[in-house]
């Protein structure tokens, strides 16, 4: 079963990959526009074989990673102290629900006058727009902890710290890398899309460049390679969290079954 | 009545520190880059006139409606197609998978070949972007349909459009309205995104001209007008997903009260 389920993603791949070539060559679409596959590949090829490609995609996960680094250490420390503390849930739920809608590119004009194409412009969307993931996953994983737990955990004189780390942590923690995941999506995304707009060193500058000196090809192979970099994000978050989760019923469910 | 204040006070005692604080903290402040909120403030009005709104708001708005309507139609319909069949998801998954996986404004170059830099290249954009969340969604709702419910509904013999309307959507649109969520998001970046590529009108498009003419508190000003769009675009999709799911949050309320 699982062994014709990958033949038959393996012959979809193949397929999508045909019609990438045949398409062009059919004359159904301008060439110039849409390469064929073959052309791709070998555009791809020559990015892999520059060093200056390598160093873009350096500076792309740089900026993610310390983008996102930031954005989950700031998110759980936030969500946790916010709802730990008394009242402060409440006083902080509009404000959170007014702020986190804000979409994070009506910042690329103010990232653009404050620090110019630096890394740090990058990282000012990175994290304004991954932090809320965290946040809110924390937020609702922090609510989700049983009520009877806690109480026990008190009346055994438990400390503030002591409950944080035993009772809220292990409740909380599935929600979180859940956060997490998603906000290593989110953060890819808005790397190279600062990258792309404002002009910051990376992959997107890259294709920015492309596109203006017509390099046509080169523009999709760039493309296929933030594709394969956005899947092997997705990928790496999903087992980090399996990782992680391992001792977590949802996950252990999983693998029993 | 004492609760209801005390909920009005938790509702808006942060903003109003919070505005009291960047009003007092950015008044007199000498930085252009940070001009005082007075400033911002005052030169609101004289930016975002009812012609400013007219001519720049509305055609902003007015294409990612149109892109986001294409995505949410074609992301339920191909979702549906593809949830429905095991052997079609084979097939297709490891596709799908690559293509969302692509962050969506690197399209935006491609898109300009094909379709120029028009009202068209944005539409597109904008419905690419906000397709696959539809569309991944769609495949997970349709396909974790109970099989129970299925099989009575084949006995009792209900086929074709009412099957679809009744049983398959009706289930799955939890994760799709999910998935809607996403994409809204997604639309709102990739329209602004759009606006700054390629010169024309639109709210991106004022914003980023308003940097560029170094006219700071005006920028600010479209910041603030963003970030007011953004909270009420959800905010009323937060209104419609309550209206449609209503059946589906009182079922969860009641099986979370029941054992």
């Amino acid at each position: 079963m699982r062994g014709l389920s990958t033949a038959l993603g393996a012959a979809g791949l193949a397929v999508f990959l045909a019609l990438g070539e045949a398409v062009p060559r059919l004359g159904v679409v301008k060439k110039a526009y849409f390469p064929p596959t073959s052309r791709i590949a070998s555009a791809l090829w020559d990015e892999l074989r520059d060093g200056a490609f390598w160093s873009a995609l350096g500076d792309t996960l740089t900026g993610w990673a310390i983008g996102l680094a930031i954005a989950v250490g700031a998110g759980v420390v936030v969500g946790v102290l916010v709802s730990v503390v008394p009242y402060l849930r409440e006083a902080t739920a509009s404000t959170i629900e007014f702020l986190r809608p804000i979409p994070s590119v009506a910042l690329i004009p103010l990232a653009v006058l404050l620090y110019g194409t630096q890394l740090k412009s990058v990282l000012l969307l990175v994290v304004y727009a991954s932090f809320w993931q965290v946040l809110i996953q924390t937020l609702y994983g922090v609510q989700d902890v049983d009520p009877v737990a806690e109480e026990t955990a008190r009346s055994y004189g438990l400390g503030a710290w002591a409950r944080v780390r035993h009772v809220l942590w292990p409740t909380a923690l599935p929600y979180v890398m859940r956060g997490v995941r998603l906000a290593a999506a989110v953060a890819l995304i808005l790397a190279i899309t600062a990258e792309l707009v404002i002009g910051a060193p990376g992959l997107g500058q890259r294709i920015a460049v492309a596109q203006s000196s017509q390099a046509v090809p080169d523009v999709y192979a760039l493309i296929v390679v933030a594709g394969l970099l956005g899947l092997i994000v997705n990928v790496g978050a999903r087992t980090v969290e399996r990782r992680a989760l391992a001792w977590h019923q949802s996950v252990r469910g999983k693998v029993a079954v | 009545m004492r609760r209801l204040l005390l909920r009005v006070f938790y509702v808006v005692a942060l903003p109003i520190v919070l505005v009291a604080v960047w009003w007092a903290a950015s008044d007199g402040s000498t930085n252009p880059f940070w001009p005082p909120l007075r400033t911002i403030l005052k030169t609101f009005p004289d930016v975002w006139t009812g012609e400013r709104l007219r001519a720049d708001v509305l055609p902003s708005l007015w294409r990612l409606a149109a892109g986001y309507a294409l995505a949410a139609v074609a992301g339920i319909a191909i979702g549906t197609v593809v949830g429905s069949y095991r052997r079609v998801r084979a097939v297709c998954e490891p596709v799908l998978e690559f293509l969302r996986a692509i962050p969506p404004p690197v399209l935006v170059p491609v898109i300009m070949l094909f379709a120029g830099i028009g009202d068209t290249m944005r539409i597109v954009v904008i419905a690419s972007g906000c397709v696959w969340p539809v569309l991944l969604n769609t495949v997970e709702g349709v396909r974790a349909v109970d099989p129970v419910m299925l099989e009575t509904a084949r006995s009792y013999g209900i086929t074709g459009m009412a099957r679809l309307r009744d049983l398959v959507l009706r289930s799955a649109s939890p994760q799709i309205f999910a998935g809607l969520r996403q994409a809204l998001s997604i639309g709102i970046i990739l329209m602004v995104i759009s606006e700054m590529f390629a010169a024309g009108d639109g709210i991106g498009f004022t914003i980023v001209q308003f940097q560029r003419s170094f006219a700071i508190p005006d920028m600010w000003t479209g910041i603030l007008v963003l970030g007011l769009l953004g909270f009420l675009l959800s905010a009323a999709f937060r209104l419609v997903e309550r209206r449609v799911l209503a059946w589906y949050h009182g079922l969860r309320a009641s099986t979370r009260r029941s054992p």
